[in-house]
């Protein structure tokens, strides 16, 4: 019944969806210098989906959201014990943290590898190419298309609704926390709902694309765009195109070379964001023989 | 325990060999991780250890089999070029460090997956062992392999051991380091090359992923026990080993089991031991200390309350006025009464409270440093005398003996502070 080409549109479409809720919340997660948090983040919600999916016995159970939700806000409080109780430097905290919960998830999956079906490489990197025969099947035996698709749908929702809602106290305080502090917006908890959003992200998207790819959605849209542009709207904007972008081209790209599509994304996010790099960094301004405005500050 | 003897007994060389080889890599990765994280690049390793995956691959693509001088090779490769490219984005860009690393990192794992499913699809018979490199599986690694890592790992350590005084400099001020003459940038090429060298023989047993457990968290645990470079090296190497060989160990009685998640399980838990209960920097330690100083603190309010209560010619305080002096601390307060009842510092009759001797010699010792420091201040620093007691009341709880001494010397001695009230001193009565 499906053709290729609806294949590639439904893959495209879900990829697209992924790297755009990805980057919405990438873009706050960097104006607030958070990048590798969400990287922990995203390391550390492995051992709820593993629990999740042990105590549900299924990748679709609730259990694997709310395991997966849990620990993403527990890595965020370790890591904030761990600086603030026991000042230990952030980074390290960090470092820490994540490796400790994913080396737990790692564990529980080969401890339980004979109960449940969960595959460390199917967590890891993902397989979005399956994504077609995956199919999401109602009651009465109707097919309803491809379950990530829908996941992806409905994650895109809430983190749109999620930025809509709070893009005011989001704004302030990924600039200025005290400020924002100071107009009476409670920091912490709006901290916490975004940490909660990245983890939420990440389980709906890691059967596609695979938990550390994660982070790169994460994080190379929002930092490509972020070196054309400084203003919030058009940070957005590019980083909605871009993640669209490199979606169409890591497809067709991994389809001609039969790779891994999440990994060919990732690449050529990182081949846009070193031209883009190359192109707007210091140096080859200067070679262009033009200097702006801020480097004649600077110098 | 049989499996447990057997391990441990080293009857089989092999296993011998590879808790050999597992020593070395932890005791370099710990030394190399410990630097940076004295530098505060702690997730730059991290960066480095993702890094290497693409390099790794390639390696493996040129040679067509597991040949360790090609994925070194490769390795290092790819983990010089993130490094470099972190520097320059850094220099060039004005995108936070933070975000560098991760995207540096995300990177060039995924062009490191793009790859390795290339291979996987090529159907090479000994892709098997390229997966090991993302767990790190150290039963896994072959002897003559082991000879590679090992030499390797002796370089670190050997090259660290030599240049310590240049890297100390690095980490803990490259400027001076500079300004004496010093090569810094040299140095830190040098001290890049040996974290990626480190990180490239550490994945055999870690793998990319958790690579920065072996850097990181030795070093950070370590920090918690001591202040001096050497002792933390070498505490730092030391909990490396353990883990290593803990990591190792199970790997051993559960064969599929990799031991990369291991060793930062027991990693982690020598950490968080080390952050509870280290003497002076661990949580509980601070904690303890903390409530034996506020205990301090109510004691002297007390006695302080009740020598004024004497210079006002009272000869002592009822318990309820003394209450209503600190209405928030009421049980503290009742709790310090208790404790100078006990060590007969005071009397305590009908619910009147008097002074005794020893009570009012200490007494009389807090409020000579109250405005002693008060005096101080506004004599010296020239700060008005209605200014002046909140700080004193901060300081008389710290100030010590030769301290007071010298404050009495600098200030001759005086019989009045700002607030013309007495100085009390130990010979008045007589």
């Amino acid at each position: 019944m499906m053709t290729i080409d609806t294949n590639a549109f439904l893959i495209i479409f879900t990829a697209s969806l992924i790297a755009i809720s990805c980057g919405l919340l990438g873009v706050f997660m960097m104006l607030r210098k958070m990048s590798m948090t969400g990287d922990a983040i995203s390391h550390a919600v492995l051992p709820g989906i593993v629990i999740g999916f042990f105590i549900s016995g299924t990748q679709r159970g609730i259990e694997v959201i709310i395991g997966a939700g849990l620990l993403g806000i527990l890595a965020t409080l370790i890591i904030d014990w761990l600086r603030k109780k026991a000042k230990v430097q952030l980074d390290a905290s960090i470092g820490i943290t994540f490796t400790l919960l994913f080396a737990i998830g790692i564990i529980l999956i080969n401890m339980l590898a004979y109960k449940v079906d969960l595959d460390q490489e199917c967590v890891l990197y993902g397989e979005i190419a399956y994504l077609p025969i995956d199919l999401w099947i109602t009651k009465s035996g109707f097919s309803m298309g491809p379950r990530i698709t829908w996941l992806a749908i409905l994650n895109l929702l809430l983190v749109i609704t999620f930025i809509w809602l709070l893009f005011k106290e989001l704004k302030l305080t990924s600039f200025d926390e005290s400020f924002g502090i100071v107009l009476g917006i409670p920091a912490g908890a709006i901290n916490l709902a975004l940490m909660s959003m990245v983890s939420y992200t990440t389980v709906s998207s890691f059967e596609a694309v695979g938990a550390i790819l994660v982070v790169a959605l994460l994080v190379v849209p929002p930092a490509t765009a972020f070196l054309w542009t400084k203003q919030i709207k058009s940070l957005i904007k590019l980083t909605i195109g871009i993640g669209i972008g490199i979606s169409v081209i890591g497809y067709y790209l991994a389809f001609w070379l039969d790779s891994s599509i999440a990994g060919m994304m990732v690449s050529v996010a990182g081949f846009v964001f070193l031209t883009s790099a190359v192109l707007k960094s210091k140096k080859s301004k200067f070679k262009f023989g033009t200097q702006s405005k801020e480097e004649a500050f600077s110098s | 325990m049989e499996d447990f003897l057997y391990f441990f007994s080293f009857q089989d060389s092999s296993i011998l060999f590879i808790v050999m080889g597992i020593t070395l890599l932890g005791i370099g990765s710990a030394y190399v991780g410990t630097f940076s994280f004295l530098d505060n690049k702690a997730l730059l390793g991290d960066a480095i250890s993702h890094a290497v995956l693409p390099g790794i691959c390639l390696g493996f693509i040129l040679a067509g089999e597991k040949n360790p001088f090609f994925i070194v090779g490769g390795a290092i490769f790819s983990g010089a070029l993130a490094t470099f490219l972190s520097s320059w984005l850094k220099e060039n860009t004005k995108l936070s460090e933070d975000s560098i690393i991760a995207v540096i990192l995300s990177v060039f794992f995924g062009f490191g997956i793009v790859l390795l499913t290339m291979i996987q699809k090529t159907g090479n018979p000994e892709m098997a062992g390229l997966n090991q490199f993302i767990f790190g599986n150290a039963i896994g690694i072959l002897e003559e392999d082991l000879w590679v890592y090992g030499s390797l790992s002796l370089l670190i350590i050997l090259t660290l051991s030599l240049l310590l005084k240049e890297f100390s400099l690095l980490v803990f001020n490259a400027e001076y380091g500079k300004a004496i003459g010093f090569p810094m940038k040299g140095i830190r090429v040098v001290f890049n090359i040996l974290m990626i060298l480190s990180v490239v023989i550490g994945i055999q047993a870690i793998g990319v992923v958790l690579m920065a457990a072996l850097l990181i968290t030795p070093g950070a645990a370590a920090r918690f026990w001591t202040d001096r470079l050497g002792t933390l090296l070498i505490l730092a190497a030391l909990f490396a080993i353990i883990s290593g060989i803990v990591g190792t160990y199970i790997s051993f009685i559960i064969p599929q089991m990799p031991t990369g998640p291991w060793v930062v399980v027991s990693l982690s838990t020598l950490a968080l031991i080390s952050f509870l209960f280290a003497p002076k920097k661990g949580v509980l330690f601070r904690f303890i200390s903390r409530q034996s100083y506020l205990k301090k603190t109510h004691k002297e309010h007390v006695l302080k309350s009740l020598y004024k209560a004497m210079e006002e010619q009272k000869s002592g305080l009822q318990i309820q006025e003394l209450l209503s002096m600190y209405p928030v601390h009421k049980t503290e307060t009742l709790k310090s009464i208790k404790t100078l009842n006990k060590t007969n510092q005071l009397t305590v009759k009908e619910g009147f409270i008097e002074l005794n001797e020893s009570g009012k010699k200490e007494a009389k010792r807090i409020v000579r440093l109250h405005r002693l420091w008060e005096l101080y201040l506004n004599e010296y620093m020239n700060i008005a005398p209605d200014h002046v007691h909140d700080s004193a009341e901060k300081l008389e709880h710290l100030i010590t003996p030769e301290l007071e001494e010298l404050l009495d010397n600098r200030l001759n001695y005086p019989k009045l502070d700002p607030h013309q009230e007495n100085i009390p001193r130990d010979h008045d009565d007589h």
